[in-house]
């Protein structure tokens, strides 16, 4: 019962939020919206028992997803009105579509929760062993059998990053760099240069 | 009562498609659309997560881990080149962005 009342308030919680996010006037409210959608799928997760995945998502989604979504909404001065333009055009349309789609989509899932292959699992939801906990297990299974895919994962990491700083470098002109390059190939030759002053006379500039 | 694998696929079911009807309405807004994206990504999370737990079967937390590498990427890298267009047209309007159209 107790389970149930989480589930709905946290469901509720995940649905009202998106709808906000899609319908806000104003990005920086969807992006709150969207931190608020995050915060309850977490809840979900842990009451499923995937507590690393619920961490995950806090740390990820909210710690850097939605507050790079911040930087950007509050960086760029955009006439926000203008964008909504054609929301009243498309709302039926979109209405009707998302609908059915959302029929079609509960009614397969209903029928893989009855008669799939979950359904002839016993014992219902995994539960939490004592002695090995769900970060334990995914460990387990991560660094061992999908070695290289968690390695893949870092490199898509590592190229959207490099790709993310190559596409926002700005060089402006009339500032000054360092140059490491030019400094490491200086040399005593081109660094200096000796002039022997004779007494009574200047030296040339 | 009891929450079963049909409650989270029916939740994660109705986040998908307001992330789609997110698309079909904002046509303009590029953030939002981006966060539409995100939202798809997160009920598709929610399914691999209550799969997993309900089959017994860790992979699929493995995966939703995956889809959540790949989604932070894709807000990384679609974020710069929505900063990167701002500095070019002073404005975020993806539908005139024909440009390149030839």
């Amino acid at each position: 019962m107790l389970q149930a009342i989480a589930f709905y308030l946290l469901a509720a919680g995940v649905i009202g939020a998106a709808l906000g996010v899609v319908s806000a006037r104003n990005p920086v409210h969807s992006v709150l919206f969207l931190i608020t959608a995050f915060f309850s799928a977490a809840g979900l997760f842990v009451m499923m028992g995937a507590e690393f995945l619920a961490m995950l998502l806090v740390v990820v989604y909210v710690g850097a997803v939605a507050v790079l979504f911040l930087f950007v909404v509050m960086m760029l001065d955009v006439d926000f009105a203008a964008l909504r333009q054609g929301f009243a055009r498309y709302l039926p349309l979109g209405g009707l579509v998302g609908i059915w789609l959302t029929i079609e989509m509960v009614f397969v899932s209903a029928s893989v929760a009855r008669d799939g292959a979950a359904g002839k699992v016993a014992g219902g939801p995994q539960a939490a062993s004592g002695d090995v906990t769900n970060i334990e297990t995914i460990g387990r299974v991560l660094y061992t059998d999908y070695i290289y895919f968690f390695q893949a994962a870092g490199m898509v990491l590592l190229v959207a990053m490099i790709g993310a700083i190559v596409l926002t470098l700005k060089h402006r002109q009339g500032v000054k760099r360092q140059n490491i390059a030019d400094q490491v190939a200086r040399t005593p030759a081109k660094g200096m240069r000796i002039v022997g002053i004779k007494s009574g006379e200047g030296i040339e500039a | 009562m009891t929450i079963g694998l049909g409650h989270y696929l029916g939740l994660a079911a109705i986040l998908f498609t307001i992330g789609v009807f997110g698309i079909f309405v904002n046509r303009k807004n590029v953030i939002v659309i981006l966060m539409s994206i995100e939202l798809i990504l997160l009920a598709v999370n929610i399914n691999l997560v209550s799969f997993s737990v309900f089959l017994h079967d860790v992979v699929g937390q493995i995966y939703a881990m995956f889809v959540l590498t790949v989604a932070a990427a894709e807000a990384a890298v679609g974020l710069a080149i929505l900063v990167t267009f701002f500095r070019n047209r002073g404005d975020i309007a993806v539908d005139d962005a024909s440009m390149m159209k030839g």
